[in-house]
Order: C-alpha cells, then sequence, then structure tokens
C-alpha cells in the first residue's frame, strides 16, 4: 500500500525533473514554477512514505540498497531546496531534479524488504548516524553538481564560447559560492554523522572501530573532504581546482556508498545489514 | 469604421538631416498635436519624434484627406516643400499602420534592434497626447496594446537580452564571473578616452573603486579626480594588481604592458580570486598567455567584438520570434476595431438581449410548466417586449452618433457597459 505513495511521487519527481529540462532550454518562468512545485509535492510525498517505512519496519529504512537510495535521493532534493531558499537560483533545479529522479529510478527498479528492523536498529543514534549523514550527501551532491556547471561555465567563459549554455548558466561567483556552502555545512554533517556512527557501534557491536571496508573508506572520503575544506579555507582554492576536486570527492563517496557496501562485505554491507548478521 | 493611418520617416528612409528639421525643436510634437487636431477628418492623434524617426499616428474615418492634412502639417513643421518630403516618407493603414507601432514599441525597427530607449519615447510621445487630448477609445487601446506587445517581445523573445556595444559586452563578462560588481576595484591602464568610456560605464554598473594608471602621473590625476579614484605611476600596477578585481588596459605602448609572469606571481596573494583583463589597446596590452592562468581571464578587443557580433546574430533570430508576436497582436487589435463601428455593435447588442432572454426561460422551465402552452407563449411575448424596449433606446442613440467623431468613444462604452466582448482583458 505505501509503495502507491512511493510511486506517485516517483511520478513527481521524473515529471519535475523533465520540467525542469525543458525550463533549461525555454527558460520560461512559468515551467519553473510548475517543475519546482511538482517537486516539492514529489518530496513531501516522499517525506511521508519514509515515515510509513519507518513506522513499518520500525527502524531507519536504510537497510536495503533500495531504501538507501531512495533516502539519498531524497536528501539531494532536501539539499536542493534548503540551498533554493537561500541563493533562489532557477538553474540549480535542473541539474539537482534529474539526478534525484535517476537515484528515485535505479530505487523502483529494485525489491523492498519489508522485514522488521532487529532490535540493534531501533536506536536513536542511529537515526541520527543515518540522518546526518544523508543530509551531507545531499549536500555533496549538490556540491558535485554544482562544481560540473562550474567547470562548464569557466570552459565557455575561458574559450569565449559564450553560447546558449553560458547564457544559462549563473555566474562564476554565484555558483563557487553555493559550492563553498555546500561543502562547509555538509562536511559537519558528515563528521557528526560519523562520530554517531561509531558511538552506536560502541553500542550495538562493542567497538568504536573495528577496520570494516565501509568504515575504512568513509574515513578516507572524510580525509579528501577536509582536504578540500582545508584547500579552500587555508589555501583560498577555488574555481576551477576546487571543483574538480569536488567532484573527486563526491567519486569517492559514491564509491563508499555503493561500490564498497555490495561488494566488498563487513558488517555494514546491505547483504549484511538484511540478514542482520553483522548486527 | 474608423480606420487607424500612419505616416512617418526613420533612419532608413530618410537622411538625417531631414529627420533632424522635425526634430529640432522639443515642442515640435506638441506643434504637430495641435495642428492635427484641428483636422476636421482627424479624430485622435499621436506624434512621435526622436533622433532616429519621426512618426504621425492618427484614427480617421476619412484616411486620404487625413493623410494629405498630415503630410502638410509634417511640412510646415520642418519648412520644406510636399515634394522634399514625398520621397523619404512612408504611410500604412489599418493593419499595416498597427503592425508598424507594434514594432517600433518594441524596438523591432530600430537601427539597433532590440535597444530599449524606444520604448520609453513612445510613452513619451503617448503621455504628450494624453496630455493634450488628442487620444481617445482607440489610440488609449492601440497604445496599451503596443506597450503590451513590448512586453511580451522583451520578456518571450531574447531580443534585448545580450550586449550589442564593446563596453556592454564587457560589463556583461564581468557580470558572469563576479555575479555583482559593486565593491569591486577597477584598475585603469592608459588614461585616454577609451579609459575614461570604460570607467564611467563601469561606474555605473556599481563599481565602486577605480585606480588610474598613466605614463604621464598628471593625466591619471585628472582622470582618477574625475571618478573618485586615485592615481598610480606605472612602477605600482605590479603591486595593484594584488588588490584588482578587473584591469581595463587601453594604452597606446607597443609592447605588452602586463606580462605572464607578472600575473603568475601576484595569484597566490590575491587567494586566487577571479582576476579579469579586458585589453582594448591595439597593439594589445596584456600579453594574451594570461588567459591560460587559473582564475584570470583575458578578454582582447576583437573577443569583444567577436561577442558582439554573435549577439547581433542571435538577435536576428530572436526577431523572427517577435515578429510572430506582433502578427498576433496586430490580428486581435484588428478584430476589436471592427466591433467598433455601429452595425456590429448593434447585432451585438441584441444578440445579447436574446441570450439572456432564453437562458432566463431556461432557467425558470420548472417553475412555468404548470401554465398552459398560451400563458407561456404569453409570457415569452411580454420578456421579449421588455428587452427589446431596453435596448432599443440605446439602438438609435448609437445608430444617431454614426456620423459624429465622438462615435468610437459611444461604440467603446456601449461595449463595456453590456459586456459585448466577453471576458476579453480589459486594459483600463
Amino acid at each position: 500500500m505505501i509503495y502507491i505513495v512511493f510511486k506517485i511521487s516517483l511520478w513527481l519527481h521524473l515529471l519535475s525533473a523533465g520540467g525542469f529540462i525543458v525550463f533549461l532550454v525555454t527558460q520560461q518562468k512559468c515551467v519553473f514554477r510548475i517543475s519546482y512545485w511538482t517537486l516539492l509535492c514529489g518530496f513531501l510525498l516522499h517525506t511521508v512514505f519514509l515515515i510509513l517505512r519507518y513506522i513499518l519496519i520500525g527502524g531507519t529504512p536504510v537497510l536495503d540498497l533500495s531504501s538507501a537510495l531512495s533516502l539519498f535521493s531524497w536528501s539531494i532534493v532536501l539539499a536542493y531546496l534548503l540551498l533554493h531558499l537561500k541563493y533562489g537560483l532557477m538553474v540549480l533545479g535542473s541539474f539537482a531534479a534529474p539526478f534525484a529522479a535517476f537515484f528515485m529510478i535505479i530505487s523502483s527498479a529494485m525489491s523492498w524488504s519489508d522485514a522488521p528492523a532487529g532490535e540493534g536498529f531501533k536506536s536513536l543514534w542511529l537515526t541520527i548516524h543515518v540522518g546526518t549523514i544523508f543530509l551531507g550527501n545531499g549536500l555533496f551532491a549538490i556540491n558535485f553538481l554544482g562544481s560540473i556547471m562550474y567547470l562548464f561555465q569557466e570552459h565557455y567563459i575561458k574559450e569565449k564560447k559564450l553560447g546558449t549554455f553560458y547564457s544559462r548558466l549563473p555566474s562564476l561567483a554565484t555558483i563557487d559560492s553555493i559550492n563553498y556552502q555546500s561543502l562547509i555545512t555538509g562536511f559537519p554533517l558528515l563528521t557528526v554523522g560519523m562520530i554517531s556512527g561509531s558511538i552506536y557501534a560502541q553500542y550495538a557491536l562493542g567497538t568504536y572501530w573495528q577496520w570494516d571496508p565501509k568504515e575504512v573508506w568513509s574515513f578516507v572520503t572524510w580525509l579528501a573532504y577536509a582536504a578540500l575544506i582545508h584547500e579552500r579555507v587555508a589555501i583560498g582554492w577555488r574555481g576551477r581546482r576546487a571543483a574538480i576536486m569536488s567532484i573527486g570527492c563526491f567519486t569517492l563517496l559514491i564509491f563508499t556508498f555503493l561500490v564498497v557496501s555490495l561488494w566488498m562485505g563487513g558488517y555494514h554491507s546491505f547483504g549484511s545489514l538484511g540478514e542482520k548478521r553483522g548486527l | 469604421m474608423s480606420r487607424i493611418i500612419n505616416l512617418g520617416m526613420n533612419h532608413e528612409t530618410a537622411p538625417v538631416a531631414l529627420r533632424e528639421c522635425l526634430a529640432s525643436d522639443a515642442s515640435n510634437s506638441e506643434k504637430a498635436l495641435v495642428a492635427m487636431k484641428q483636422v476636421p477628418s482627424i479624430g485622435e492623434c499621436l506624434f512621435i519624434s526622436t533622433c532616429n524617426r519621426v512618426e504621425a499616428f492618427a484614427a480617421t474615418e476619412d484616411s486620404h484627406s487625413a493623410g494629405v492634412a498630415i503630410l502638410s502639417i509634417m511640412c510646415e513643421l520642418g519648412g520644406r516643400s510636399s515634394n522634399e518630403l514625398e520621397s523619404s516618407i512612408y504611410s500604412y493603414e489599418d493593419a499595416e499602420a498597427i503592425r508598424h507601432l507594434f514594432r517600433v514599441a518594441s524596438s523591432l525597427d530600430s537601427m539597433m534592434v532590440g535597444e530599449p530607449q524606444i520604448l520609453g519615447q513612445v510613452k513619451q510621445a503617448y503621455a504628450l497626447a494624453v496630455r493634450n487630448k488628442t487620444s481617445g477609445v482607440i489610440l488609449n487601446r492601440l497604445m496599451h496594446r503596443a506597450f503590451r506587445v513590448a512586453k511580451r517581445v522583451r520578456t518571450e523573445t531574447g531580443i534585448s537580452e545580450s550586449a550589442v556595444s564593446v563596453s556592454y559586452a564587457a560589463v556583461e563578462l564581468a557580470r558572469k564571473i563576479f555575479h555583482i560588481l559593486e565593491g569591486k576595484k577597477v584598475l585603469l591602464i592608459g588614461a585616454g578616452e577609451m579609459a575614461e568610456l570604460a570607467a564611467r560605464h563601469l561606474r555605473t554598473h556599481g563599481i565602486s573603486e577605480i585606480i588610474v594608471a598613466n605614463r604621464t602621473f598628471s593625466r591619471a590625476m585628472n582622470l582618477a579626480e574625475a571618478f573618485g579614484g586615485h592615481a598610480i605611476s606605472f612602477s605600482e600596477i605590479e603591486a595593484c594588481l594584488v588588490d584588482a578585481d578587473i584591469v581595463v588596459a587601453s594604452t597606446g605602448a607597443p609592447e605588452p604592458i602586463i606580462g605572464y609572469e607578472m600575473v603568475k606571481g601576484c595569484l597566490r596573494k590575491r587567494r586566487n580570486r577571479p582576476l579579469f583583463f579586458i585589453d582594448i589597446a591595439v597593439p594589445r596590452d596584456i600579453d594574451p598567455k594570461i588567459n591560460k592562468l587559473p582564475n584570470v581571464y583575458v578578454y582582447d578587443i576583437d573577443d569583444l567584438k567577436g561577442v558582439v557580433e554573435h549577439n547581433i546574430t542571435q538577435r536576428k533570430q530572436e526577431s523572427l520570434k517577435a515578429e510572430r508576436i506582433v502578427q498576433e497582436e496586430v490580428e486581435k487589435f484588428q478584430k476589436w476595431l471592427e466591433t467598433l463601428s455601429v452595425v456590429p455593435t448593434i447585432v451585438d447588442l441584441r444578440k445579447k438581449a436574446e441570450g439572456i432572454l432564453e437562458n432566463e426561460f431556461k432557467k425558470s422551465s420548472g417553475a412555468l410548466s404548470s401554465m398552459s402552452e398560451s400563458q407561456r407563449e404569453a409570457m415569452f411575448v411580454m420578456a421579449r417586449s421588455i428587452s427589446d424596449k431596453l435596448v432599443n433606446d440605446p439602438i438609435v442613440f448609437l445608430k444617431r452618433t454614426i456620423s459624429r467623431s465622438s462615435s468610437p468613444a459611444y461604440l467603446d462604452l456601449t461595449r463595456k457597459l453590456f459586456k459585448l466582448d466577453g471576458e476579453e482583458d480589459d486594459l483600463q
């Protein structure tokens, strides 16, 4: 039953993604408004779906890949909406909405596990761990999209190719500022997420750290983002170089999020989470 | 039926000497309006005069004599014979005249297609006509339509989006790099006319701090003073690069003044803040290799001209879209103008009364069903004669106004009072 909510939300996401792409081409404000509100409705329904799932399985709905991707998509849209409130940058939606819709589609194509969560998963620490990590990931996704926009726009200006996309993309200063903002907000969230995760591990597994592949790769990702922030804040890196490094960091993040969880085993992988072996 | 006529000349049909003699005196427009008002065949009129065009629009019942009268007024104003003027003047009627006004207002007929000033000038001309009470129902609506067309063209097409002058193109680029220019620092290298122009342009776009470097220091001082900035000597340029955001170079030096190493050296001190070089000097003042440095952008005069040319072709494409909008609106206006004559208005009025009658009967059919056939018949006849009597006096009145110049105003009022144009947008 609750999957109907998800299906409707998925359709709203797809519609809005299509609308945002039409907006990118035609630049009609009314198209943007329709797409934006469609996305907002999709997001609210998605929120309802997540709450229902939380109640259904009795814990944070993130234990299988399908749920994790759905939550990831949700956090991308949340991050986009937050940044939209601050910057009001219309073209950002043309990148964020299709990106979020992409993860929604993959998520919908996989099977959901409705098995109730084990006792170990009913901890507030887990909710904090997952919530902060995912919101951080959402912000990093926006940071990634912003970096792509930056590279395009900087290329156009540098090579003096002032065509259609040049006029549609925002100024370099604006994109860089969004990238900085998403990075500087996302990083503390990632940090809190990792600390709360390790506290939770202490409760559930009896140890803060056990060199699980996911733990190691998360730490590597964290280090990469820390280095990026250091370069930006202390050395004054910005623009192209920072954008390239942002893209690198995000690739690492996706690797940690998907590849490590799927194929590298450990208590943190979806396989063992589903079978409740790990905990 | 009222017709709209237009006589005029623009930058294409008339040489500047001719346009000048009509636009020479600021009060000429008003004089023209007053003269046109006195012509009996002209009901309403409007006179637009800018440095690129002179246009007269009039609503009239007799387009031929009105046209002749306007031409002679123009000759008198300009002090030229009608032979001299005739070859430079175009004249349009009805749909053509409406289209011409719409094209003028939306800057499709301008020398620089898409330039924004013309709409303001048309608005001024209309305000003048309103002040002199020479515009009435038809021109009021026509002008409001024209403003709407201009707005549609501006928002629905990209015709006035892009910069079509070198200095404006430079400002646009700076905006795409820095987003806002407030609080940014500009370094002018060279204090010639070009530098002054650039400085003025940047100032109007929010640049607050201007630094001038020139070989002859006194010249730099003068320019800096004029823009509230300060002057430096050539040797201080390198130190100044650390703080500047935009550098405009326009010296006559044969060798580049700013070299690759010089800029590279200051990047770290600048903490990689973007730096935008605008090189309008020939030969160039800024080493083109500098463009390869991160967060540094160099545009020389050819690059800027390239941008401008690209924008101009873009505008031409957009103008096709704009012409379509104009066509749409011309048709709409013509439809309205056609209804603004006595016979269609009377027909519409009768139809409206008939419609109400039938509707009300349908609504009350339940309550009337208990009546006999003949009773219902009598009821219907009575209702019809009430409605006929109600619209009869307005109809007789309208018929009597046919030949009067106030006819359009009464027709318009009637259409509004009885809402004969349905829910169609109300412009007032």
